[in-house]
């Protein structure tokens, strides 16, 4: 049985399992994480648990808790730690903690960030693990743009990038990769876990603001393509891909206002990952 | 080895703020979570604020989330207050908001960092049927098909069953009275409908919400009556707030105590005033006590049955659970039963429920 509370910035989260794929999980991706003690204040309390009777052995089952509660349906006892990864992005996105939570890569030069959102199978995992494990950009995060309404920054959250599917042989052949087991049939296919890039994690509590937010869309063979957009297309594509502003009401809309005001937002569409980087760098170092 | 301090309660806080000044990480960290699970987290937060307590950052991050998230969905009350408005302004009856909602729309600031679930109205049962082929006309559908779910509402309860929106998604429960039908108590809702007020805010001329006495009656009776108590402390804790806000109105003990014998409610509401008192250590004038035992002939609040309420309302603590409290919980839900029908109904009823939750699919 594991018990430790994990500073993953912004969040303490205490995790507790009884399994030792989780245990395993954390040391390889986690082991730079700084730990706290338990007179430390608690942001998540989250628990990956067995089944219970019967599913504790015949078709084994994990189960995850919030705060002593389980909001999820149960998956297979061999998921346990894939669990773990979308029950905290589950908990960041719907627990109202005055950020406005973005679905989205978000990457860093210095302080100057850029927002890769994107629909699921848009290709923004990739191309995120892609401009930080291939080339020098600094990861915040791989799926949660976290934007904090007072400062106007972005926080970052270094975690392991997740990788669906093509993306992971993709990624394999990336030099700074670190890749962790491979889940097969989860509900998003074949999944796997990269590595926070140990630079990105160095500066993983260093904020950015945003300078470009850049829509990806990857189509196999698919012609490079370009188009700069409006602030305001860019806003309502946003908010579709948000978990919370419509929750955050007035603080919300502001906040992506100002996030916006000084940003330039493309949308990009491209066949290969060499395209992609290229795209980026002709956007990015003009 | 010493025991690690947990430090003061929920509802210690929530009665004397102050006391959260010393408070560790630890403790903050338990104080929140105990307010999540309660439902209580912007209700702390508004009172930690009024109080100008100096909060960790980590912990404020909270509970202004929390308070965030309850100005916005005060924020779609008041819009769905000006849809009921459009949707049944010209029926010249009084549309009375209960709870909730009348706590948003009140002239007193009640209900701040509230979260909410559904909205109820009160109207006159002569209307009824007007009311509710208005509100389908603009949207509102019944939540409840079933055969057996229908005739549970019309025959036996007070309100219809639940509506729900079809774009908002919003809920909607429509009450004709405020206890069911079948309930030992027998309160006339028309006492209630003709001294309700209007509110301040423009646009909404059909719009009333009760009267301060009504508000608190009503929120008592319904606490006293619920079987469920996951909110409970919630309620509670509105009951508190609003007798901490009314108590300095002059004649307004006096005008509680007689509303409520005036409308066969004095058992509940005494038994309210001696919980809220018990709980949050609320002051009752005694002469409103002395008044409400009276009307009961004599009997006061069985102690007992305090006793169980105090347990049963204890807010869950993740990792631990207290038996004592998983009973008081069974005992109050059983005895809620027993006060809204009779026995030849509730058992029925009951069975009922029972079956349905090992064969949900035998529902038709």
């Amino acid at each position: 049985m594991i018990d430790t509370v994990l500073h993953i910035f912004p969040f303490n989260v205490r995790i507790r399992s009884s399994f030792a794929g989780v245990a395993e999980h954390l040391d390889f991706f986690y082991s730079n994480h700084p730990r706290h003690g338990s007179d430390s204040f608690i942001d998540f309390d989250v628990q990956v648990l067995h089944g219970q009777g019967l599913r504790r052995w015949w078709h084994p089952q994990a189960r995850l808790l919030l705060d002593g509660k389980e909001s999820f349906f149960p998956l297979p006892a061999v998921q346990a730690a894939p669990m773990l990864e979308w029950g905290l992005n589950w908990c960041i996105a719907s627990r109202p903690l005055g950020y406005l939570v973005m679905h989205a890569g978000l990457l860093a030069q210095g302080d100057r960030a850029l927002m890769l959102p994107g629909v699921p199978g848009a290709g923004k995992s990739t191309l995120t693990a892609s401009l930080c494990l291939l080339e020098d950009w600094r990861l915040l995060s791989d799926e949660l743009a976290i934007l904090d309404p007072v400062s106007g920054l972005m926080q970052p959250h270094a975690r392991p990038i997740c990788l669906k599917n093509a993306s992971i042989e993709i990624a394999c052949g990336f030099p700074k990769t670190r890749l962790g087991r491979v889940y097969h049939d989860t509900r998003k296919g074949t999944i796997s876990h990269a590595a926070c890039p140990t630079a990105s994690m160095a500066a993983s509590s260093t904020p950015a603001r945003v300078q470009w937010v850049v829509f990806p869309r990857f189509e196999l063979d698919s012609p490079p393509r370009c188009e700069e957009i409006s602030r305001v297309e860019a806003f309502s594509m946003i908010s579709e891909q948000s978990f919370n502003r419509e929750r955050m009401g007035e603080v919300g809309f502001d906040a992506l206002c100002a996030m916006l005001t000084d940003a330039r937002c493309f949308q990009i569409v491209y066949g290969s990952t060499d395209a992609g980087l290229q795209l980026i760098h002709e956007i990015t170092q003009p | 080895m010493t025991q690690r301090d947990e430090g003061p309660t929920l509802v210690a806080v929530l009665a004397d703020p102050q006391l959260a000044t010393p408070l560790n990480d630890a403790q903050w960290s338990r104080l929140v979570s105990t307010a999540r699970h309660a439902n209580l987290l912007g209700a702390l937060s508004g009172r930690l604020k009024a109080a100008q307590i100096l909060i960790p950052a980590r912990a404020s991050r909270h509970l202004d989330g929390a308070h965030q998230l309850s100005d916005r969905q005060h924020r779609s009350v008041r819009w769905e207050v000006h849809q009921l408005q459009a949707a049944l302004g010209h029926l010249s009856i009084p549309i009375v908001l209960l709870k909730g909602a009348a706590y948003v729309l009140s002239a007193h600031s009640l209900g701040q960092g509230r979260l909410f679930g559904d909205i109820d109205i009160l109207v006159p049962r002569t209307a009824l049927g007007e009311v509710e082929s208005q509100l389908m006309l603009h949207g509102w559908v019944s939540a409840k098909t079933s055969a057996y779910d229908q005739r549970y509402y019309r025959q036996w309860m007070h309100e219809i069953p639940p509506m729900s929106h079809i774009r908002r998604a919003t809920v909607l429960d429509v009450h004709h009275t405020i206890l069911p039908l079948t309930a030992r108590h027998k309160p006339d809702p028309q006492q209630i409908l003709s001294r309700a007020l209007p509110v301040s805010e423009p646009g909404l001329p059909a719009i009333r919400v009760p009267c301060p006495e009504d508000l608190v009656i009503h929120s008592i009776v319904h606490l006293v009556h619920e079987g469920e108590l996951h909110n409970g402390l919630r309620d509670l804790n509105d009951i508190h707030s609003m007798l901490g806000k009314f108590g300095s109105m002059p004649g307004f003990w006096t005008r509680l105590a007689a509303h409520a014998i005036g409308n066969d409610l004095s058992g509940p509401v005494s038994f309210g005033l001696a919980l809220v008192q018990q709980v949050f250590g609320t002051p009752v004038p005694v002469v409103v006590r002395e008044q409400l035992t009276q009307a009961q002939r004599g009997r006061r609040p069985s102690t007992l049955l305090l006793a169980t309420f105090g347990l049963a309302l204890e807010p869950p603590q993740p990792d631990e659970q207290n038996p004592a409290v998983a009973i008081a919980q069974w005992l109050i839900y059983v005895r809620s039963h027993s006060l809204r029908m009779p026995l030849r109904l509730v058992v029925p009823h009951l069975a009922r429920k029972t079956w349905l939750a090992w064969f949900p699919d035998k529902e038709r």
